[in-house]
């Protein structure tokens, strides 16, 4: 389970966010601008908060008062960036075992998503759903604790996006970890979000949604 | 022709080429650095760093004379230490050449390691990689075209150089006679042909550095943003 409850001064307002997720599927919801990267970059630790605590599971990741910020590379936290971020001068296999804990896993992964055709190829041959599915699978290849969408599917056509859309679902009920998600999309976050969290003016308001 | 002493071609090279691998290593390191961070004054600093490029040759050499010269601070200090003299020797040369050659460097490198997207270093990180992994599998690689660029431009530069080696180093034969003060000393002397034959030598040197330089970068730019093959 991971326990969020920070604070952080933007450029316009100040960022306010206390929320809890189990096992199941977060959405952050909201205009741009709202503060829903800067949560999660914070959760990641790639800015710190200002003020605060962060707990995945049993260990403290940030913690203001006792001046603990664990770095990003020890938190286990699978982060896929909103345009992939996928490394261009190495070929997607490359890009997959850059940071994989266990190839067999890591080879599950790609057969998984259905990309083992495209492990020789470099990331400029292949299309923008493959890059997703690659960037997803280089998230899961490190086995992370807690899995960061950051508008995952923006970039894809409708086709593409509600393909990836089954996709997440079914991995997740196959990996069983807390997953944020970010979008502006009012369907999506209907859609994949066991709990939605609407984020306006760095503060965030609960909606329920019927799952 | 046969009694052109080739000395001066010899040791533009050597000069040349030390003065580009120190160059390029601080380079890289500092604009890594100050780019990365933000801190007070950093504006000024950088402002020091680029002023060689902006200023006349015979005024960094003046400076440098300031420093390293026999009463100047580093100057003092080296002979007091370590028994060296700077001024008049190939130290000089290489000084010379280090410190004109080094904005061009520094901006390179500044420059080449923001083309890129900094999220891919955040993802490199994400996926447990050490701040030294993500430097050369990542951020060095990404920016390399922009290094080379800036290495050759620092090589040639420093191939060039002329004003501030003549206030630092003098015109010593076989010690400090790089091509450009074999030139200019040459026509002093009203040898036009050996002139001639330093200025077609540096005037080829700088040409094929500039073409290969462009063709490289072309080339380069085309490799990861070809269009898909499918």
């Amino acid at each position: 389970m991971l326990e969020v409850e920070i604070k952080k001064q933007l450029s316009h307002f100040e960022l306010q966010a206390t929320f809890t997720v189990k096992n199941e599927i977060v959405v952050l919801f909201g205009p741009s601008g709202a503060g829903k990267t800067t949560i999660l970059h914070s959760i990641a630790g790639i800015t710190k908060a200002d003020q605060g605590i962060i707990r995945l599971h049993d260990s403290v990741l940030f913690h203001s008062e006792q001046k603990i910020a664990v770095p990003i590379q020890r938190r286990k936290i699978g982060y896929l960036f909103q345009d992939y971020a996928l490394f261009p001068h190495m070929t997607v296999w490359k890009n997959i075992a850059y940071g994989m804990k266990n190839e067999t896993l890591a080879k599950q992964v790609i057969k998984e998503l259905t990309i083992d055709h495209l492990i020789a190829q470099y990331p400029h041959q292949i299309s923008g759903g493959e890059k997703q599915r690659v960037a997803l699978a280089r998230a899961l290849a490190t086995e992370p604790d807690l899995l960061l969408l950051d508008e995952p599917f923006s970039a894809l056509d409708d086709k593409t996006r509600l393909r990836s859309h089954e996709e997440l679902l079914r991995l997740h009920t196959l990996w069983q970890i807390p997953i944020i998600m970010v979008t502006h999309s009012h369907e999506e976050a209907l859609k994949l979000g066991n709990r939605v969290l609407y984020v306006e003016h760095g503060t965030l308001h609960t909606a329920s949604v019927p799952s | 022709m046969t009694d052109i002493q080739l000395s001066p071609l010899w040791l533009s090279f050597k000069t040349a080429f030390i003065a580009t691998i120190i160059v390029f290593i601080v380079g890289v390191f500092l604009a890594r650095i100050i780019g990365r961070n933000d801190f007070p004054g950093k504006s000024i600093v950088e402002a020091v760093i680029l002023l060689p490029l902006v200023l006349p040759p015979t005024v960094v050499g003046f400076g440098l004379l300031f420093l390293f010269g026999k009463n100047g601070p580093i100057g003092q200090l080296l002979m007091n230490w370590f028994d060296v003299q700077i001024v008049f020797s190939w130290y000089a040369v290489i000084i010379a050449a280090v410190v004109v050659s080094f904005p061009l460097m520094y901006q390179s490198a500044a420059g080449a390691f923001q083309q890129y997207d900094a999220n891919m270093e955040n993802a490199a990180y994400t996926m447990g990689a050490s701040k030294w992994k993500v430097f050369w599998t990542i951020s060095f690689r990404l920016a390399w075209p922009g290094l080379l660029a800036g290495l050759v431009l620092s090589f040639a530069r420093a191939l060039g150089e002329f004003g501030a080696t003549l206030m630092l180093a003098g015109y010593i034969p076989n010690v400090t006679d790089t091509i450009p003060l074999a030139i200019y000393f040459a026509v002093e002397s009203g040898n036009m042909e050996l002139a001639s034959f330093w200025v077609i030598i540096i005037v080829a040197l700088g040409f094929s550095a500039i073409l290969w330089l462009n063709w490289w970068s072309k080339r380069n730019m085309m490799r990861y943003t070809a269009k898909r093959s499918k």
